[in-house]
């Protein structure tokens, strides 16, 4: 019905014929029985609440993560794995284990996580509640800050557990054990929030597994470069607040950001 | 006795001019639609003839190459909250998670959308899967996948449903009670759409609107 012989896009040989849909007058003789509900502009039962729409896909993902342990065993064995090698390569000496501990646990969690952020949004892809959620009436940004926050208590936490036992392990200076642990706990957020939005955007690729790490790893290094100094400032009796606050900055900038771009790049992907 | 009202209503879902191109070939130009509450709308066409981007277009996960789309006469982009609110979306991939049970599949399906969970094994029942309630969906058929994904509509308030092949996989009575549902949510001022190869048995023709897309081999865009 509606081919236009010069369209907007220069293409004469498009055959693009669509029959006339019939938009006749009401065919359908109303039969409906008093007792069957109307529909109205639907009125969801229960009332939308960020709240409810956040535990709900928190549950449902640590639900998933709790019945495929492989998930959830796999980079935290990585991490492990690449960290106890290192004395075994390198050799015992206890000063050139503790000068290179920091680095080496950090970029060790900095590749299990990058391990682990392909599940985050591609078996929902795979299976289509992907779409279902994005078509959800909850904003988009209140699921997706479920889905990551249930990533990091699945890969980041556990990472975060282990470190000070792996720590021991690398001769790690006494004093840098507390700067250890909490440029772990504000950067592995950073990682997963980061993270996130790289996975979001590769999510339709077929193989997007290299254009993965190319888009993260460089997100990435900021976080490693001021952990890693904190750590070593640490080491020498100083106040290394000062890295922190930059961490934390990084931390609450990508919290506030990355749920947007997220949804932004499912968006795109899902197209 | 409200055919009159229904007439004068404003479309539920109403397209303008959209265009759509994928793998730069052109899938349809211009198509204009408008559905009204009580329809029930079958897009026909030949495989990659368009119509599941038609659906997601309509749905508003897919944006067109040109038109728009419109829900009450707003524009979709404009009022996605309520819109969405007030959709029901089926698509090809069935949304079951294999690692949870039928159930849990189909009351995160329901919350999700901001419904009460609480009929959920009834609505399983609904759709012959009574005894499957605590099975793991990996261990049940992809039938049985579709149907916990259908189950959802049997509570469904919602007045726009788009169903992508709702009958794919599933056998002759499933598709029989389906057809039924389709038909009372028609009456109780409702529309569906959907996309389906086989023939819609149980309802009246003169009750169902077509749309036909046409698949072009000379379509490619040089």
């Amino acid at each position: 019905m509606t081919l236009k012989a010069q369209s907007t896009h220069e293409t004469e040989n498009i055959v693009g014929k669509i029959d006339k849909i019939l938009i006749d007058e009401a065919l359908i003789e109303s039969t409906a029985n008093d007792s069957s509900p109307l529909i109205s502009s639907a009125q969801p039962l229960q009332p939308l609440s960020y709240r409810h729409a956040f535990m709900l896909v928190l549950k449902r993902d640590l639900t998933i993560a709790m019945r495929h342990k492989d998930d959830m065993i796999n980079p935290l064995l990585f991490f492990v794995i690449v960290v106890t090698l290192f004395p075994l390569g390198i050799g015992p000496e206890a000063q050139t284990l503790s000068r290179i501990a920091p680095g080496i646990i950090w970029v060790a969690a900095l590749l299990a996580t990058l391990l682990s952020l392909d599940r985050l949004f591609k078996s929902d892809h795979h299976d289509g509640s992907l779409e279902q959620m994005l078509l959800s009436p909850h904003p988009i940004f209140i699921l997706v800050l479920a889905k990551i926050f249930a990533h990091w208590l699945i890969t980041g936490l556990p990472l975060i557990l282990i470190a000070p036992l792996l720590a021991v392990l690398l001769h790690l200076d006494e004093n840098s054990y507390t700067a250890l642990l909490l440029t772990l706990l504000l950067g592995t957020p950073v990682l997963s929030l980061l993270g996130a939005v790289g996975v979001a955007l590769t999510v339709g690729i077929k193989k997007g597994g290299v254009l993965l790490s190319l888009l993260v790893l460089p997100l990435y290094i900021p976080v490693l470069i001021f952990a890693t100094s904190a750590i070593d400032t640490a080491a020498l009796g100083l106040p290394y607040s000062g890295q922190l606050a930059i961490i934390a900055a990084l931390f609450f900038g990508s919290l506030t950001l990355a749920p947007f771009a997220v949804g932004a790049a499912l968006k795109v992907s899902t197209n | 006795m409200n055919t009159l009202s229904k007439k004068n209503a404003t479309p539920l879902i109403s397209a303008k001019k959209l265009t759509c191109i994928r793998e730069e070939r052109l899938l349809f130009d211009e198509l204009s639609l408008q559905i009204n509450p009580g329809d029930i709308v079958q897009v026909e066409g030949p495989n990659g003839s368009g119509k599941t981007s038609l659906l997601r277009i309509l749905s508003g996960l897919s944006q067109p190459y040109d038109g728009k789309i419109f829900y009450k006469e707003q524009l979709i982009s404009r009022c996605r909250e309520e819109f969405h609110q007030n959709l029901l979306y089926f698509g090809h991939l069935s949304g079951v998670k294999g690692e949870m049970t039928a159930e849990e599949n189909l009351d995160f399906n329901l919350a999700l959308h901001g419904y009460n969970t609480e009929d959920s094994l009834a609505n399983l029942a609904k759709v012959n899967l009574s005894g499957f309630e605590d099975s793991l969906a990996s261990h049940l058929s992809a039938g049985q996948h579709r149907r916990i994904a259908l189950a959802r509509l049997y509570q469904s308030t919602v007045p726009i449903w788009i169903l992508d092949e709702p009958f794919t996989a599933i056998d002759k009575q499933g598709v029989a009670s389906l057809e039924q549902l389709f038909t009372l949510h028609a009456q109780r001022g409702g529309c569906v759409i959907l996309t389906t190869h086989q023939d819609l048995i149980s309802i009246k023709p003169e009750q169902i609107k077509k749309i036909t897309l046409d698949y072009s081999y000379d379509s490619a865009l040089d």
